[in-house]
Order: C-alpha cells, then sequence, then structure tokens
C-alpha cells in the first residue's frame, strides 16, 4: 500500500511538473519584441503569399517584391522586428566582382602612373640643374630609374586594361545564363532590408554594366524572405518567388493623365489653327498695353526721341524671349515707317544675333532698308546687374520716349522701370516672370501679365495660325477650369474614382 | 505748394538719405530682434534634424553674389545644420558665379566645425570636414535644366568629376549614390528661374523631396508648391534664413541683418504714410 | 533650304523629347542621355561666341573712340585677367599653365578678384533695389480707389508681418499676412502659374510643329 502511494504520489507530481514545463514551452499570450533573451524567442511565422514581377514602367533592372506579413508581426508572438530580402546568387558573380576589382585597380595605378610621370620628370630637371653632389646624383639616379621603370609599366598596364576589360564584357553577357543554374552552383545573398510593417521591397540595381550594383535584365531571378527577430539567427524563410526576369517598359502607364492632356491640347491646336486658316474670324480681346504701342511709337515720333526696346535677360530659348522677338518685329516695322530712332541693348549673344536678323528684316519690310544700321542691336554684357547699369546709362543718356520691356525679366526689372520713369519715358512692360509683375504693375503705365505676352504677338499681328493657336490655349484653360471645378466637388465628396484619373505616378 | 503738397511729392533723394541713415545706425548699434518662426521653415528644419547620420543631403547653390545677403545666411545655417547632424552634403552651383561662394562657404563652415558647439542644449563635438567623406562639391555645369534633369539619371552624367576634377567614382561618399533616389532631399537656395527648374524637371519628374531657399521678393509666388506639397518647406529672404537661424540656435548674419530690415520697413511704411496723408488732405482741399 | 533644315531639327528633336518623357525603356534613355551630352557641347560654343561678340563690340568701340570708350579697355582688361589667373597654377614648387585641371581655381589673384571685386560689385547693384523699392512703394502705395487701397492695405499687413514691436496684434498681423499669403495671394499666383505654363507649352507646341517661326530671324 505504501508503494501505490508513493508511486501515485510521484505520477501526480510527474503530471503537474509536466503541465508546467509545458506551460513553459508552449507560445506564450505574448512576448515583447524587445526580448533579446534567444531562448525565450520561438522562430516566427513566415512571410506569406510571396510574389515577385518586373517593377512597371521602368527602364528595367529593377524587380518588385511583395508579400503577406507574418502573423508574428505586431500581433501572435510580435517577435518580428524586420525583414531580409535574398536573392539567389551564382557564384559566377564572384568571378566578375573578381574581374572589376582587378580592373578598378589597374585604373587607379594607371592613373597614378599617368599622374607621377610629369612630376617625375619636372623634378628630374630640377635636380639635373643642381650643384652635383652625393644627395644629387642619387636623386637624379633614383628618378631615372623609377622614370625608366614607369614608362615601362605603363604599357603593359594598359594592354592588361584592355584584356580585363573585355573580360568584364564577357563575363556581364554571360550573366542571364549563370542564373540558369539555380539551385546549385550559386547560394542566398541579402541584398536588402525592410522594416516590421512593410509589405513590399523594390530590388533596384542600376543599367551601368560596368558598375557593382548592375542588375542584368532577363535573367532567371530567384527571391526569398526571412521573418526575423531581435536575435538575429531565429528566422524563418518564406516559400521561394521566382523565376522573375526585368525588362524595361516601351510606355510609362503612370503618365496616362499627361499623355491624354498632350494629345487633347495638340488637337486643339491643330484644329483650331487650321480653323483660322480657313479664314475663320477668332475674336481675341483688346490687350492695353499692346494697343498703347503705336500711341507710344507716334509719342517718340512727335517728340523727336528714340524708342528703347529691352528683351530681357533670357536666352533665346526662353518662351517669354521667343515671344518678345515677335513683338520686336512688329514694333521695329512700325519704327522703319515712322522712322524713329529705335535702341535694343541685348543681354545675350544668341539673342542679339536674332533680334539682329528680326529688325533687319521689318526694315526691310517696311520698305526703308537704308534706314537700318548694325549698332541698333548690340550686345552690353552677360552680367545681370552690369547690364542693367548699362540699360539704365542708356536711359539717362537719351532720354527714350518710351520703353518697352518684353521677355525674361528678374531682379533687375525695378531698377529699369524706376529709372525708366525718372526719365520721364511711357513704359510698356510684358513678362511670364510671376515674381517681377508687381514691379512692373507699379513702375509701367502699361503692363502685359504672364501669358499676355504670349497672346501680344498674335494680337499685333493678327496671323490666323497665331490666332488659332492662342484659342486652343483659352479652350484649354477653360478645360483646366472645368476640372478644378469638378475635382474640388470630388475631393469633397471622396471620389476616388475620378480624382485618381489625374494621378502622375513617377 | 502747401505741407501736403510736398507729403506727396517729396524728391526721392530724401527717401535714399533717411533710409541710409536709419539702416547705417540700425547695423552699428548692436541689438537683437525676435524672431518667430514660421510653418514652412520649421518643417525644414524638423526633416534635416530628423534624418540619421549618414544620410544624404543635396544642397544646390543656385544664386550669384547679388543675392548673397539673403542666401548666403541660409546656405550657412543649412550647411553647419547638416554638417553637425553628421550627414552628408553633395553640393552644386548651377548659377554662373556660384561655384567661388559655394567653396568659400565650404571653407568657412568647415572653419567654424572644428569647435566645440552647443546648440539647443546639444554639445556638438568640434571635427574635421573632409571633401570627399563628408561632402562632394560637384562645381557648376551651363544648362542647368539639363543638369537637373541629368543628375535625375546619373550625377556622373553631368559631373564626370567633382569641382577639382576628381573622378565621382573615386570619392568614397558618391560610391552608391546614382541619383536622386539616394538622397534625402534636396536643398534649393535660388534668386532666379533655377528654381522653376528644380519644381518642373527635378520634383515634378523624380519625386524626391525639395525644400526652397528664395530671395524675399520670390518668397510669395511660391506658397502654391507648398500648398500643393510639391515643396515641403520654404524659406523666404533674410527673415526666412533668420527662423533656420533661430531653429538651429546658431544665430548669424540673418539674425543681425533682421534688425536693420525690420527699422527700413518703418521707414517705407512712415513715407507710404505720408505719401497718403499728403493725397487725402490734397483731395479734401480740391473739394473745397 | 536654309529655313527647311533648323524646322525639321526642331520638329525632330521636339517629337523626341516629348515621345522620351512616355518612353522609360533603355534605348529611348540612351539616346536622351547622348543628346543631353550634345547640348552642353552646343553650349559651350554658345559661351564662346559670347565672349567673341563681348571682344568685337569692346574692339570696336575703342577703335572708333566712341563716348566713353575707356570702359571697354577696362571690360577687356577684367576678361583677359580672369582668364589668365584662371588658368595659372601653383604646383611642385613651381607656376604654370594648367588647362586641364584646377590649380587655377586655387589661385590668390583669382580668388581676390572674385571675393574682392566681383562679390561687393554685385551685392551693391542688388543692394539699389531696397531705395527703389522704398521711392516706388511711396509713388505707388496711394489709395486713390477700393483696388488701391486694398493694395495698400495688404502691403502694409505683409511688410508689418514679422515687426516685434507690434505688442498684442502683433501675432493678429502676422496671421493676417499669413492668410494673404497662403490664401488670396496662392489663388492668384496659381492662375497666373497655369494661365503662363499653358501659354509655355502652345508656344513650344506652335515651335515644334514650326508654327512659330520668330526665333529663325524672321518675325
Amino acid at each position: 500500500m505504501k508503494c501505490r502511494s508513493l508511486i501515485a504520489f510521484l505520477l501526480v507530481l510527474c503530471a503537474f511538473t509536466l503541465t508546467g514545463a509545458q506551460e513553459g514551452i508552449g507560445p506564450p499570450d505574448s512576448i515583447s519584441a524587445d526580448s533579446t533573451r534567444g531562448d525565450s524567442i520561438l522562430p516566427p511565422a513566415p512571410v506569406g503569399n510571396l510574389k515577385a514581377w518586373d517593377t512597371d514602367d521602368d527602364h528595367g533592372h529593377s524587380v518588385t517584391l511583395e508579400w503577406e506579413i507574418s502573423s508574428d508581426d505586431g500581433a501572435g508572438q510580435n517577435s518580428v522586428l524586420s525583414y531580409e530580402i535574398f536573392r539567389w546568387t551564382p557564384f559566377f558573380m564572384d568571378t566578375l566582382k573578381g574581374i572589376r576589382n582587378s580592373l578598378a585597380q589597374t585604373e587607379a595605378y594607371i592613373a597614378e602612373l599617368q599622374a607621377f610621370l610629369p612630376r617625375a620628370k619636372k623634378r628630374l630637371k630640377v635636380h639635373r640643374k643642381g650643384e652635383p653632389g652625393v644627395g644629387f646624383a642619387d636623386s637624379v639616379a633614383f628618378y631615372v630609374d623609377t622614370i625608366a621603370a614607369s614608362e615601362r609599366w605603363l604599357p603593359l598596364h594598359k594592354d592588361r586594361l584592355g584584356q580585363l576589360r573585355r573580360e568584364r564584357a564577357q563575363a556581364i553577357d554571360m550573366i542571364p545564363q549563370a542564373h540558369k543554374s539555380y539551385p546549385e552552383q550559386g547560394e542566398w545573398r541579402k541584398v536588402g532590408t525592410a522594416l516590421s510593417g512593410q509589405t513590399s521591397y523594390v530590388d533596384a540595381g542600376v543599367k551601368e554594366k560596368v558598375s557593382g550594383d548592375y542588375l542584368a535584365d532577363h535573367a532567371d531571378y530567384y527571391y526569398r524572405v526571412d521573418a526575423v527577430t531581435a536575435d538575429s539567427t531565429i528566422r524563418t524563410s518564406s516559400e521561394i518567388a521566382g523565376p522573375v526576369q526585368s525588362y524595361g517598359q516601351f510606355f510609362n502607364t503612370g503618365r496616362i493623365p499627361v499623355f491624354v492632356a498632350v494629345i487633347v491640347f495638340t488637337f486643339l491646336t491643330v484644329f483650331f489653327v487650321t480653323k483660322a486658316r480657313r479664314g475663320a474670324d477668332l475674336y481675341v480681346r483688346p490687350l492695353a498695353g499692346i494697343e498703347a504701342v503705336d500711341d507710344a511709337i507716334g509719342r517718340a515720333t512727335e517728340m523727336g526721341k528714340p524708342i528703347l526696346y529691352v528683351l530681357g535677360l533670357g536666352t533665346a530659348a526662353d518662351i517669354g524671349t521667343i515671344a518678345s522677338f515677335t513683338i520686336l518685329g512688329r514694333v521695329a516695322k512700325r519704327v522703319a515707317e515712322y522712322q524713329t530712332k529705335l535702341i535694343v541693348p541685348c543681354y545675350d549673344p544668341i539673342v542679339m544675333t536674332v533680334a539682329q536678323e528680326i529688325v533687319k528684316s521689318a526694315y526691310l519690310d517696311a520698305g526703308r532698308p537704308d534706314d537700318y544700321y548694325e549698332d541698333i542691336v548690340y550686345f552690353v554684357t552677360q552680367s545681370q546687374f552690369a547690364y542693367v547699369a548699362a540699360v539704365n546709362g542708356t536711359m539717362l543718356r537719351e532720354l527714350p520716349a518710351t520703353n518697352m520691356y518684353m521677355g525674361v525679366f528678374f531682379a533687375e526689372s525695378l531698377i529699369l522701370a524706376e529709372t525708366g520713369a525718372l526719365a520721364g519715358s511711357i513704359q510698356i512692360a510684358g513678362t511670364d516672370q510671376v515674381a517681377q509683375l508687381p514691379f512692373f504693375i507699379v513702375a509701367c503705365d502699361y503692363t502685359l501679365i504672364g501669358e499676355e505676352l504670349y497672346a501680344a504677338s498674335a494680337y499685333l499681328g493678327r496671323e490666323p495660325i497665331l490666332l488659332g493657336s492662342l484659342k486652343a490655349q483659352d479652350y484649354a484653360k477653360a478645360a483646366v477650369m472645368v476640372l478644378a471645378l469638378l475635382g474640388l466637388i470630388a475631393v469633397n465628396l471622396d471620389w476616388t474614382a475620378f480624382t485618381d484619373l489625374f494621378v502622375v505616378a513617377k | 505748394m502747401n505741407i501736403f503738397d510736398r507729403m506727396m511729392s517729396l524728391d526721392r533723394r530724401w527717401v535714399f538719405l533717411l533710409l541710409v541713415v536709419v539702416c547705417a545706425v540700425t547695423y552699428i548699434v548692436p541689438f537683437q530682434v525676435p524672431i518667430r518662426v514660421e510653418g514652412e521653415v520649421r518643417s525644414i528644419y524638423d526633416f534635416i534634424d530628423t534624418l540619421k547620420p549618414g544620410e544624404i543631403v543635396f544642397i544646390a547653390i543656385d544664386y550669384d553674389p547679388n543675392a548673397l545677403a539673403e542666401l548666403h545666411p541660409m546656405c550657412y545655417a543649412v550647411m553647419e545644420h547638416c554638417f553637425r547632424k553628421n550627414l552628408k552634403v553633395i553640393v552644386t552651383a548651377l548659377s554662373q558665379n556660384g561655384p567661388g561662394m559655394a567653396e568659400q562657404a565650404i571653407l568657412n563652415i568647415s572653419d567654424s566645425l572644428m569647435l566645440d558647439r552647443e546648440y539647443n542644449g546639444v554639445l556638438y563635438e568640434g571635427r574635421e570636414i573632409r571633401n570627399g567623406e563628408d561632402y562632394a562639391f560637384l562645381g557648376y555645369k551651363p544648362y542647368f535644366a539639363l543638369v537637373i534633369l541629368g543628375m535625375g539619371q546619373n550625377f556622373r552624367i553631368p559631373f564626370p568629376t567633382d569641382y577639382y576634377g576628381t573622378p565621382l567614382d573615386s570619392i568614397p561618399m558618391m560610391q552608391g549614390v546614382q541619383n536622386y533616389d539616394q538622397v534625402a532631399c534636396v536643398v534649393d537656395l535660388s534668386a532666379g528661374n533655377i528654381t522653376d527648374a528644380w519644381i518642373s524637371y527635378g520634383q515634378g519628374r523624380f519625386y524626391f523631396p525639395l525644400a526652397l531657399g528664395l530671395t524675399g521678393v520670390m518668397g510669395a509666388d511660391y506658397y502654391p508648391y507648398l500648398n500643393s506639397r510639391q515643396i515641403f518647406g520654404l524659406m523666404a529672404g533674410l527673415y526666412g534664413a533668420a527662423q533656420y537661424e533661430e531653429m538651429a540656435n546658431n544665430p548669424g548674419l540673418a539674425k543681425d541683418g533682421m534688425r536693420v530690415q525690420v527699422y527700413a520697413h518703418l521707414v517705407i511704411i512712415l513715407f507710404i504714410l505720408m505719401g497718403n496723408i499728403g493725397y487725402f488732405m490734397g483731395r479734401r482741399d480740391e473739394k473745397k | 533650304m536654309r529655313r527647311q533644315i533648323p524646322l525639321m531639327l526642331v520638329f525632330i528633336f521636339g517629337i523626341f523629347m516629348i515621345f522620351q518623357y512616355f518612353v522609360p525603356h533603355e534605348s529611348s534613355e540612351w539616346i536622351y542621355e547622348f543628346l543631353l551630352d550634345w547640348i552642353y557641347i552646343i553650349g559651350i560654343f554658345a559661351l564662346a561666341l559670347g565672349i567673341w561678340s563681348l571682344i568685337r563690340v569692346s574692339v570696336a568701340k575703342i577703335k572708333a573712340h566712341k563716348s566713353g570708350w575707356g570702359y571697354p579697355i577696362i571690360t577687356l582688361a577684367g576678361l583677359f585677367l580672369m582668364i589668365l589667373f584662371g588658368f595659372t597654377g601653383y604646383r611642385d614648387g613651381s607656376w604654370g599653365f594648367y588647362f586641364m585641371t584646377a590649380e587655377g581655381l586655387s589661385n590668390p589673384m583669382f580668388r581676390h578678384f572674385f571675393d574682392y571685386i566681383m562679390i561687393p560689385i554685385q551685392s551693391t547693384m542688388f543692394a539699389l533695389l531696397a531705395f527703389f523699392i522704398a521711392s516706388a512703394a511711396y509713388r505707388a502705395f496711394r489709395a486713390r480707389n477700393i483696388m488701391a487701397s486694398l493694395l495698400l492695405v495688404a502691403a502694409l499687413v505683409v511688410m508689418l508681418r514679422f515687426n516685434p514691436y507690434l505688442g498684442p496684434i502683433g501675432p493678429v498681423i502676422a496671421d493676417t499676412a499669413s492668410w494673404l499669403l497662403n490664401v488670396p495671394n496662392l489663388a492668384a499666383k496659381r492662375a497666373i502659374i497655369i494661365g503662363v505654363g499653358l501659354g509655355m507649352v502652345a508656344t513650344s507646341l506652335k515651335i515644334i510643329l514650326g508654327i512659330e517661326r520668330g526665333y529663325l530671324g524672321k518675325g
């Protein structure tokens, strides 16, 4: 009886002990993710549903990975701190890396030699000129031997460089072939890390073949994502995703909204230009600044004073300057007809060349080619404030009756306009530089605001083609206004289907 | 001519004279004016302050000496903040006269960083700033729009070498740095239309975080971009620079300049009011 | 032909640049980068053209002894001196000409000319703006009508934005100025920016399609 009791007692004791041990072994309700004690962390659940595909809308050399987070990320054991992304890499890539390293070393050595040789030859000259003595003789001998050796080695290294470059090119071409050896002859290597909670990663390489970060297109890539805990040895790998190949796309679908806008705008431009060419009468509202040009030229003629036309500080590629060229042509023609003096100081030499052609043609069209002379349009300087100082000096000496500022202006706009006001000139300005508009509005008699400068060229000449494109601009603006209103309504009513239509991706 | 007519048609030389006197006096007499920090400057400071050591900030010094008074203090404040936080800096200068000033700024800041300094209660030990390890100065190339576009592909396209002729691939901090993707943010300090190129061709195409440092005149024009989040911060004029210095606890030229600016503005307001008083009193007399 | 070839070139390269924005493929990028390199090269020729124009105009003024002909002499002297200093450097114990490397940038004379002549001159010219703004503001900000009065009030509010001596109304002024900048100013600027942007697109399309030919030299 005593033995049976003892055995029963021992059995009960064992049962209690085992239960307690199981409670210790079994997964606890929660373990702090900060725990660093390896024996308290269990391997986490792996990520789920790992997918890999070629990154959309890019030039290739990039693979996108997505997964569902581990059930122990922010829940369950709450032990996942990060994810590590691995890509299967063939051992062949080490050979390529070795070739790249040798190449870099050889290039560095050649660069050193090429830098050393001229300096050494210079030092040799200095030493040869020096007083003969033990020290100098040794130096001369040293330099002579070193220079000779360097000159011997340099072509050999250059040959070696050429050979290495050929080997590298051949190795790069073999990358897709090397990746076909999966799963033999290679190993998993880490390519990136994602934090806990993240569900995607882009393995983006570069397109330059000579770079160590080059990711070849059309090679089979295999990926795996490890859920990693605080103890980096305790981790769980996902299923393998692949093979996936990267390649470049021929159309960026994320930019479709811009594409549609370009097509629509081009269509509008061509439509209205065609309509204008067929003789349709297109109305353009009067622009006060341009209406005043004729009066201003007349005023200058009556007063016997010149007209100053400033093209601004833009280059010939700036839209504001191009618009100003057209206005200059019209003004020059009128000036030629009235035989008034015209002064056109230029900031940019190419602008000066174009302006000279325009003024010369204008004088020819007005039937006064003999009145044209080269000094009408002249180059001043390409320094902003030096240019302004020169033009101010011209204003105060010549006292023009009319100043016209048409084009691209910066901080000098107020200096020009105030000095012109001091000289008593009528001033007409037009610029697309929004920051300078307040200064021109305050100091000038008439101002063309922003796109009125572009419209002025059409308004002055009344050419059907230019009027047509102006109409297209106006309709495009109307469309923008309507879309802005619709967008305002959509954002407030949360119509994401509408607002998403206008999202432009990278 | 009565007093009101005189007030309305004062010779501008009196305006200039009073302005000179006020500017000179407030410059000579040292005192500080309190600075109120606004959200658009705070966001730049906070962004840079929360970057981790080793991250890269791209500073584009795109102004000429004429905008030096307003933009150089910004450059000093931002760059010193970056270096104190052990961030790496890539510097370009896309205006013709920019490289000389940029190099001068880098050298001056390097000297300042050799000293131990305390900012906002944190002691920063002095250290040597090394070209190639802590910063890379790429220099100047013409046609800024193309340079900005080219850098979006690879910095090496417009800048195969840095300002001193060293190939970019030989510069330690440029290893693995291809384009804007490896840069935490771009801070453009500019006084001209280079800013528009950074917004259209840079941020609009490559979507990197962009902050602007502009002259006061230009500042008002770029609020639409702040509102639409194409830029994440804006420092406008000397006041913007002073706000950054205030946040960084690094008083410099901007805070000194603010006392001159505040009083200069008061002088301008005085003349505006004078002109209006003269105008209204003159009109009242005419009606009589 | 003289006009047809440039028009054709503009059309081809203009269309390509539009096309390249939508085609991310490597081949399109390669051509794009190739064109960027060419534009830098052409840009250098434009720089050389600028220098040549400056020399030609200055020499003509000096030869003809036009009024103020002393200034072109100073201009040319400054140009050639900076070129000389920029190409002269000190290395390995001796001075020399370095055309391909950066020694000239640390030439003391080059630095002095830039730091003590160029920078102060340019800063001074910009500083003139302060005086011109004062006189322009004095002339222009008169409450002649309602719109002018609004302009006046807005200008005063924005100028007083960071004035620390306004006492309790200081924060009110600052908040009003912020509202002015972030709401009406933003709305107006945005409208102008959109208009200017559309104008730029239209003008660019006109240039690419050959409708706008002003840049060729005939209006």
